[in-house]
C-alpha cells in the first residue's frame, strides 16, 4: 500500500511543476559555443565573445540577488573588481614562481570564486540583515567605499593605472597556453558554461528556493522554519561568489583592471543589462549581458550616443515590458503556441513597426541633434542622405517617423481591445 | 504532569499608552481545540501574534510546551513545533502550489539552509509534499501558480502551509474569512482532519465554526478574557451575553447546539 502511494507519486510529481527544463538552453549554449571557432572569426570578434560569457557569468550571479531574491544591489561590481584585482596579483605571483608558481591559470576563476565568496561574506554580514530600501541603499554606500578605499590603496590597486599581469605564465593546463584569444576562447567558454550551470544547479537547491520564497514573502519564510535575513546573507555570499568567477575571468582575458571596474558605474550597467534581459526568467539575463556586451563594443563604434539609446531601453523596459527580453521570447513562443495567434499577429506586427518607426525618428533626433552640438562640422547622412540639424528633411524624418510609430501603436491598442 | 501545550501567563501588550492586551492567563492541553472570539478590537490578532512570537510582549510570557518563546524570533519559536496561518493569504505568491508546501515541508524533514543537492531530488520532500498536497485537496493544482489561485484555494494552500511541517500546535487567524457557506463547510471539514490530534488555537469571527469545531472557547474584550469554558458553558455565560451586543449576540444564539 506503502509502495502503490510512492509508485503514483512519482508518476504524477514532477519536482520542477511550472519550471522550464534546462535541457534545451543548456544544449544550445553549449552547441553555440563550440560551432563558434568553426566560423574562423576575427581576434576583435573573439575578443568580444570572451567579454559576453564574461558578462553573462557576472548577470546571472546579480541575477541571484535581483531576479531570485528580491535583492537590488548597486554595488554588485565590488565582488567581480575585487576578484579581478586579486587575480591579477595572483598572476603576477605566480609569475615570480614561489609558492603560488605552480597554480594553473586555467582555474584562475576558482580562486575569483574564493574572493568574491569572502568579501560577500564580509560586506553582507552587515548589509542582509537588511532587505528593500535599506538594503538598496547599504549596497550603494559600500560600493561607494570601496571605490574610495581603492583610490587610496595604490600598493593593492595601482592608482590611475591599475593592476595589469601576463596569462603565459605557470603550468600549462590541456595544452593551452592561454597565449592567442582562441585559447583564450576556449578558457571563456569553458567557465562560461561551468557559471551557468553551477547557478542553474543553485537555484533549485532548497537555500535558492527558499531565496524566492523570502523574496516573495519573507515573514512566512519565518514561520516555516527559516530565517530570511540568513537566505539572504547566504545567497549574497554565493551571488558575490560568482562575479567573482567572472572577474577572475576578466583578469586572464583582458590581463589588466582598473579602479573603474569596481566602482559604481559597472554596478550600474549590470543592473540594466539584468533587467532588460528579464529577471523572472533564468536565461533572462544571459541575453542582456550579450546585448549590453554588443551594444558596448559595437554600438559605440556607430554611435557616441549608445548609452543614450541603452537607458531609453531600459526605461521602456522598465515600464512597458517588465519581463525583459526573454519575457518577450516567451510570450511571443506562448503566442506562437496558442489558437490566438491569427487574432493576436496582426497586433503583433502593428507593434513591431511602430517601435521600429519610433526608433527610427529618436535616433534621426538625436544623431542629427548630437552632430550640430559637437560642432566638428559632421553631417548625420544614414543611407547616404544627408540630414543636417537645420534642414527640413531632418525634421521631416524626425516627425513622420515618430507620428506614425504612434499611430500604429495605438491601432494596435485599439485592435487588442475590441477583441478581447 | 506533562506541561500544557500553550501557557500564557499575565500577557500584556502596549503600543504607545494603548495598552491592548492587558493581562491574558491561558492554559491550553495537548489536543485540545481552543477558539478565541471577542468583539472586533478586542485584540485578537495582537493576542495571536504575541503568541506566535511575531510580537515581543510587553509583560508576561507565553509557554510552548513548558519553554518560554517569548522573546525569540518566529522561525526558532516554529522550530520548537509551533506554526501559524494568518488572516490575509500569506503564500509565496510566484511559486508554484507545490513549491509552497514544500517550503513548508522542508524544515520537519532536517533540511537547513542547503545548497548542495537539487530539492527536487530530494525524495522525502517530494513524499511529504505530495502527502499534505493530498490531504488538502490541492494535487490537481499543485502545478498552478499560487497567486493566480481563487480566493479559497488560496486559504486552502495557507492551511497546508501552516501544517505542512507537522507542527504539534496550531494557529489559525481566521482561517474562513471570506468564504462562502459551502467553502466555510469544506474549510472546516480541512482543518478537522489537518489538525486531528494536535493542539489547535483558532481565531473565527463565524460562530457556526467555533461551536462546532472548539472543545473550549476563550471570550477576549478590551484585552483581557473575561470568560473561558466549553461552547455550552459560553452560550450561557451572561457576561459573554452582555459583551456581545446585537447582532453579534444573534449569532450566538443561532450557532448551533
Amino acid at each position: 500500500m506503502i509502495a502503490d502511494a510512492t509508485s503514483r507519486a512519482d508518476m504524477r510529481l514532477d519536482p520542477e511543476a511550472g519550471r522550464a527544463s534546462p535541457v534545451l538552453p543548456f544544449g544550445v549554449l553549449v552547441a553555440v559555443l563550440l560551432l563558434i571557432p568553426a566560423l574562423d572569426l576575427s581576434r576583435s570578434t573573439l575578443t568580444l565573445l570572451n567579454h559576453c560569457g564574461i558578462a553573462m557569468v557576472f548577470a546571472l550571479s546579480y541575477n541571484m540577488l535581483l531576479g531570485k531574491a528580491g535583492m537590488l544591489s548597486f554595488g554588485h561590481a565590488v565582488y567581480f573588481g575585487l576578484a579581478g584585482f586579486f587575480c591579477l596579483h595572483l598572476l603576477g605571483w605566480i609569475g615570480e614562481g614561489g609558492a603560488f608558481g605552480s597554480f594553473p591559470v586555467f582555474f584562475l576563476p576558482v580562486a575569483g570564486f574564493a574572493v568574491g565568496a569572502l568579501a560577500g561574506a564580509v560586506i553582507g554580514w552587515p548589509s542582509c540583515r537588511r532587505s528593500g530600501t535599506p538594503f538598496a541603499m547599504i549596497s550603494l554606500g559600500v560600493a561607494e567605499l570601496v571605490a574610495a578605499l581603492a583610490y587610496m590603496f595604490d600598493s593593492a590597486f595601482g592608482g590611475e593605472m591599475g593592476v595589469s599581469g601576463d596569462r603565459m605564465v605557470g603550468p600549462e593546463l590541456l595544452g593551452l597556453s592561454l597565449g592567442p584569444v582562441q585559447e583564450v576562447y576556449w578558457f571563456v567558454a569553458f567557465w562560461t558554461v561551468a557559471g551557468c550551470a553551477g547557478m542553474h544547479a543553485f537555484s533549485r537547491t532548497p537555500l535558492g528556493r527558499l531565496s524566492e520564497a523570502a523574496r516573495d514573502n519573507a515573514q512566512r519564510v519565518q514561520y516555516v522554519g527559516y530565517d530570511p535575513a540568513r537566505v539572504r546573507y547566504l545567497v549574497f555570499i554565493f551571488a558575490g561568489a560568482f562575479a567573482g568567477m567572472a572577474g577572475g575571468m576578466a583578469a586572464v582575458q583582458d590581463e589588466i583592471i582598473t579602479i573603474d571596474a569596481l566602482s559604481l558605474a559597472p554596478s550600474g550597467a549590470i543592473l540594466i543589462a539584468t533587467f532588460v534581459g528579464g529577471v523572472r526568467h533564468f536565461w533572462g539575463p544571459v541575453l542582456g549581458a550579450v546585448l549590453m556586451t554588443w551594444m558596448e563594443s559595437n554600438l559605440s563604434d556607430y554611435s557616441e550616443a549608445w548609452l543614450l539609446y541603452l537607458g531609453v531601453a531600459f526605461i521602456l523596459v522598465v515600464i512597458y515590458a517588465p519581463e525583459g527580453l526573454a519575457g518577450a521570447v516567451a510570450g511571443a513562443w506562448r503566442l506562437a503556441r496558442s489558437a490566438d495567434r491569427a487574432r493576436m499577429a496582426p497586433v503583433l506586427a502593428l507593434r513591431l513597426a511602430g517601435a521600429g518607426c519610433m526608433t527610427a525618428a529618436l535616433v534621426v533626433t538625436v544623431e542629427a541633434a548630437m552632430r550640430w552640438s559637437s560642432g566638428h562640422g559632421e553631417t548625420f547622412a544614414p543611407l547616404g542622405v544627408p540630414l543636417p540639424h537645420d534642414a527640413p528633411a531632418t525634421w521631416i524624418a524626425a516627425v513622420v517617423p515618430a507620428a506614425a510609430g504612434l499611430a500604429l501603436l495605438r491601432r494596435a491598442r485599439r485592435i487588442e481591445e475590441t477583441r478581447t | 504532569m506533562t506541561a500544557p501545550a500553550l501557557e500564557i501567563a499575565d500577557l500584556r501588550k502596549s503600543f504607545g499608552p494603548a495598552e491592548i492586551i492587558r493581562g491574558v492567563d491561558l492554559r491550553i492541553e495537548k489536543g485540545e481545540r481552543h477558539a478565541i472570539i471577542g468583539p472586533n478590537g478586542a485584540g485578537k490578532s495582537t493576542l495571536f501574534n504575541l503568541v506566535s512570537a511575531l510580537f515581543a510582549p510587553t509583560r508576561g510570557e507565553v509557554r510552548l510546551n513548558g519553554r518560554v518563546i517569548s522573546g525569540l524570533k518566529p522561525d526558532a519559536v516554529n522550530r520548537l513545533g509551533l506554526s501559524r496561518s494568518f488572516q490575509v493569504s500569506n503564500i509565496f505568491g510566484a511559486l508554484s502550489v507545490h513549491e509552497n508546501v514544500r517550503c513548508g515541508v522542508l524544515r520537519s524533514l532536517g533540511i537547513g539552509y542547503s545548497f548542495w543537492r537539487p530539492v527536487g531530488r530530494i525524495r522525502e520532500v517530494a513524499e511529504a509534499t505530495d502527502r499534505v498536497l493530498r490531504e488538502t485537496g490541492l494535487s490537481d493544482k499543485a502545478g498552478l501558480v499560487a497567486g493566480e489561485l481563487p480566493y479559497a484555494d488560496q486559504r486552502a494552500l495557507e492551511i497546508a502551509i501552516t501544517i505542512a511541517g507537522g507542527a504539534r500546535v496550531v494557529l489559525l487567524d481566521e482561517p474562513t474569512a471570506g468564504m462562502s457557506h459551502s467553502e466555510t463547510d469544506r474549510a472546516v471539514a480541512l482543518i478537522e482532519k489537518a489538525t486531528r490530534g494536535k493542539t489547535l488555537l483558532i481565531v473565527e469571527h463565524d460562530m457556526s465554526v467555533v461551536f462546532g469545531l472548539a472543545d473550549r472557547i476563550s471570550v477576549l474584550v478590551y484585552g483581557q478574557i473575561i470568560a473561558t469554558g466549553t461552547p455550552q458553558e459560553i452560550r450561557a455565560d451572561p457576561r459573554v451575553r452582555e459583551a456581545y451586543l446585537g447582532a453579534e449576540a444573534d449569532r450566538l444564539e443561532g450557532a448551533p447546539e
